[in-house]
């Protein structure tokens, strides 16, 4: 392999790794907003995928030929299918929360409630063959140019290429990549410096203190569920607006799952989740990559091992993961 | 005096026994009310979505009645979807009776279906009868060594059963598609150990299991529609479960572990060993579900079978309160569900996902009694019988 292919292949791996950790990024976030306020949800997986496909059906009615052009033009169609997805996000949040804590029913359950009905109403109102006008495009776009592709020379025998899309690391990204990095920063703030955050950790933690104090504990889950939602919504979203452009039958093969064993991970803090975030996205894309770095491992065996790693840090193997206390159970007002 | 007092029947206690009876008698009537609204709800709910796609419900949902039980293609699918069904549903339940959520029967499945087809067809010159009891016995113990992983995390590491479970899953299906993967075409990449060499198709699988080891034919429908024995496997094992929890000790040991964890350690129960158990004979009934299919329906492992099987096990289990003999007969619905479903579609031209959302709202209905309640005006009994058990409970 050349010096320019592997810095090529490095590149390509780097990008996507950072491909795939957005929407997991996303639904750890979704999880972190519904756990540290007391609410289990398994229900991300389902979540993202209903605003995966809302977003995208949106998006296919607008891109429609009869459609005024005013509402076609590229920033006002997507945005309003954006809205979308984080609309229905934010519904199957507050589906969750009504079935939680209105109907009191196991947290568990609802989230596989949520889950399988996320995969039958998608594909039920899926049809083949929808087309669109184009995903979100690419916010910052790379300031280097092909010509930028150089081999820096040290010596004789040592030299070392710098391909011209290293630069598509830090831009030629689309909006909800940067927010991704964004939300983590402004979320892991607000846990800790915000009232907002300070009761839903107080919910999270001791419903019943909470509510001596006067903090209306069902509002903090219902506000916190909804917003949940919409995470998992903009990672539905990513996937069908902004990396793919298309919709397929349960396309979000387990993010949410993984989202929530990252969420773990990162010890339920949204800086630890981006980690952990990474960590997978780069297993991730370790498994479509391995044979351009002339690794010749099958890459089903490769694709276990963030699902192990997880086991392994739940078990405490490495370092102690501590859930807020109260997660899982239903307060029950006195 | 005291004696005079104690002789007395005390009044209050003659009806109010009585009364227990009767809350008993409305308590058990609700507990097959509460299903029963539960699905016609969701019947009804997907006949709204029928007709928001500009489609005839009646002529889909009967279509799925005769696909499913009418004619007899149809009902020999039923039973033959039942029968796996029955086996996980009783994985979910038996495990949910001391307290943990098994969220991986898919995985518990996958293992027994994979180990199944390994004994299958690697394992020659054995009489029938052997052979195909060595498969199950086989694909039981995969999935029991599986479920055994969360038993012991969760009872030496205190790792969540759940997580866990999930996570084994996703293991559990990458390990089995690396067993049966072609390899690259420039041959670098090794074929997987239990690939089929002679595959033509695109689809990775396991060749196809030796005569012996296919589970006896009970009942053919011409051409070649075919009933297996594992429904009886199901029924069998449905008596075994039911006699484990309430007939022995150690049964009694578990649902104590489950109803008090506190208690059943104060008792002197030995919760860790009682953990790992329970997870063992859970995934031991998922291996053999995933067993059954593979030695009586396809008769070898292919990456894509089965894909919901264990999730629909928790769907079958809930639905049935997780009672085993009521898990016959939420596997015998769901199993028709899914059998009728191609005859639906092809007779209304609904597409076959509208079965999932029905199922779906199955289990959301009976989850959320409440709703049940409120809609058909339905009173309390007594102590609602809710499911409450997650993260902190254990």
């Amino acid at each position: 392999m050349g010096e320019v292919e592997l810095g090529f292949a490095i590149i390509a791996t780097i990008n996507a790794t950072i491909r795939f950790s957005v929407p997991i990024t996303f639904g750890a976030l979704s999880g972190i907003f519904s756990e540290r306020s007391g609410i289990v949800n398994i229900g991300i997986e389902g979540m993202m995928l209903l605003a995966a496909f809302s977003g995208f059906m949106t998006n296919v009615i607008l891109s429609e030929p009869d459609v005024s052009s005013a509402l076609q033009a590229a920033p006002v169609r997507l945005s309003i299918s954006l809205a979308v997805a984080l609309l229905t996000g934010g519904l199957a949040g507050l589906l969750h929360a009504v079935l939680c804590i209105q109907y009191k029913v196991d947290q568990i359950i609802s989230g596989a409630v949520i889950n399988i009905l996320a995969v039958g109403l998608t594909g039920y109102f899926y049809q083949e063959k929808t087309e669109t006008l184009g995903k979100l495009p690419n916010l910052i776009s790379n300031p280097f140019s092909k010509s930028d592709s150089v081999t820096v020379k040290f010596a004789d025998n040592f030299s070392f290429s710098l391909p011209y899309d290293i630069g598509s690391i830090l831009f030629d990204k689309d909006l909800i990549t940067y927010l991704s990095l964004i939300m983590v920063l402004v979320v892991g703030w607000a846990l800790t410096h915000t009232t907002w955050g300070l009761r839903t950790r107080s919910v999270g933690e001791n419903p019943r203190a909470a509510d001596t104090l006067g903090i209306g504990v069902f509002r903090v889950q219902y506000t916190n569920l909804f917003l949940s939602g919409t995470m998992a919504g903009m990672g539905g979203a990513f996937l069908t607006l902004a990396a793919v452009g298309l919709f397929e039958r349960g396309m979000t093969t387990g993010r949410g799952f993984i989202a929530l064993a990252v969420m773990i991970f990162g010890n339920w803090r949204p800086s630890g989740a981006l980690w952990g975030a990474l960590l997978f996205g780069f297993a991730m894309a370790l498994q479509n990559q391995l044979q351009l770095f002339g690794i010749n491992l099958p890459h089903q065996l490769v694709g276990m091992l963030p699902y192990i790693l997880t086991i392994i840090v739940l078990a405490g193997v490495v370092g102690r993961v501590q859930p807020p206390a109260f997660v899982g159970q239903t307060y029950e007002p006195e | 005096m005291t004696t005079t007092t104690r002789s007395q029947p005390p009044p209050a206690v003659a009806p109010a026994g009585t009364v227990q009876w009767r809350a008993q008698a409305w308590g058990a009537f609700q507990g097959l009310l509460i299903p029963i609204l539960s699905v016609i709800t969701a019947i009804l709910v997907g006949s709204i979505l029928i007709l928001l796609n500009g489609r005839d419900p009646i002529t889909a949902f009967e279509g799925l009645f005769e696909g499913a039980l009418l004619e007899p293609r149809g009902l020999l699918a039923t039973f033959r979807n039942m029968t796996p069904l029955i086996l996980s549903g009783l994985a979910v339940a038996f495990a949910y009776k001391s307290g943990l959520f098994n969220i991986g029967a898919q995985g518990q499945l996958i293992m027994g279906s994979i180990v199944a087809a390994w004994i299958g067809f690697s394992v020659e010159g054995l009489p029938g009868w052997l052979h195909v009891t060595l498969a199950v016995v086989a694909a039981g113990a995969a999935g029991a060594l599986w479920g055994a992983i969360p038993g012991a995390l969760k009872a030496y590491a205190n790792a969540h059963e759940v997580i866990t479970t999930i996570m084994l899953n996703y293991i559990a299906s990458r390990f089995a598609e690396w067993l049966i993967s072609t390899g690259s075409t420039d041959g670098i990449i090794k074929p997987g150990p239990l690939s089929d060499p002679n595959a033509t198709g695109a689809i990775a699988r396991t060749p196809e299991i030796l005569d012996s080891a296919k589970l006896p034919v009970i009942y053919t429908v011409p051409p070649n529609f075919e009933l297996h024995a594992g429904v009886f496997l199901a029924i069998i094992a449905t008596i075994l479960i039911m006699f484990l929890l309430y007939r022995t000790t150690f049964g009694f040991q578990l649902r104590m572990v489950g109803l008090n964890l506190k208690a059943a350690e104060y008792a002197g129960v030995n919760v860790k060993r009682a953990t790992i158990m329970t997870m063992v004979i859970a995934g031991m009934l998922a291996g053999l579900a995933g067993g059954v299919q593979t030695l009586g329906v396809n008769h070898h492992y292919e990456g894509n079978q089965s894909l919901t099987l264990g999730f629909d096990a928790i769907n079958v289990a809930f639905l049935a309160g997780n009672s085993a003999i009521g898990i016959n007969f939420s596997a015998f619905l769901f199993g028709a569900m899914d059998a009728g479903t191609t005859r639906m579609a092809r007779n209304a031209a609904v597409a076959p996902e509208l079965i999932q959302v029905v199922q779906a709202l199955i289990l959301m209905f009976v989850a959320a009694d409440q709703i049940i309640r409120r809609l058909y005006r339905i009173r309390e009994a007594g102590d609602g019988q809710r499911f409450r058990i997650s993260w902190g409970n254990r």
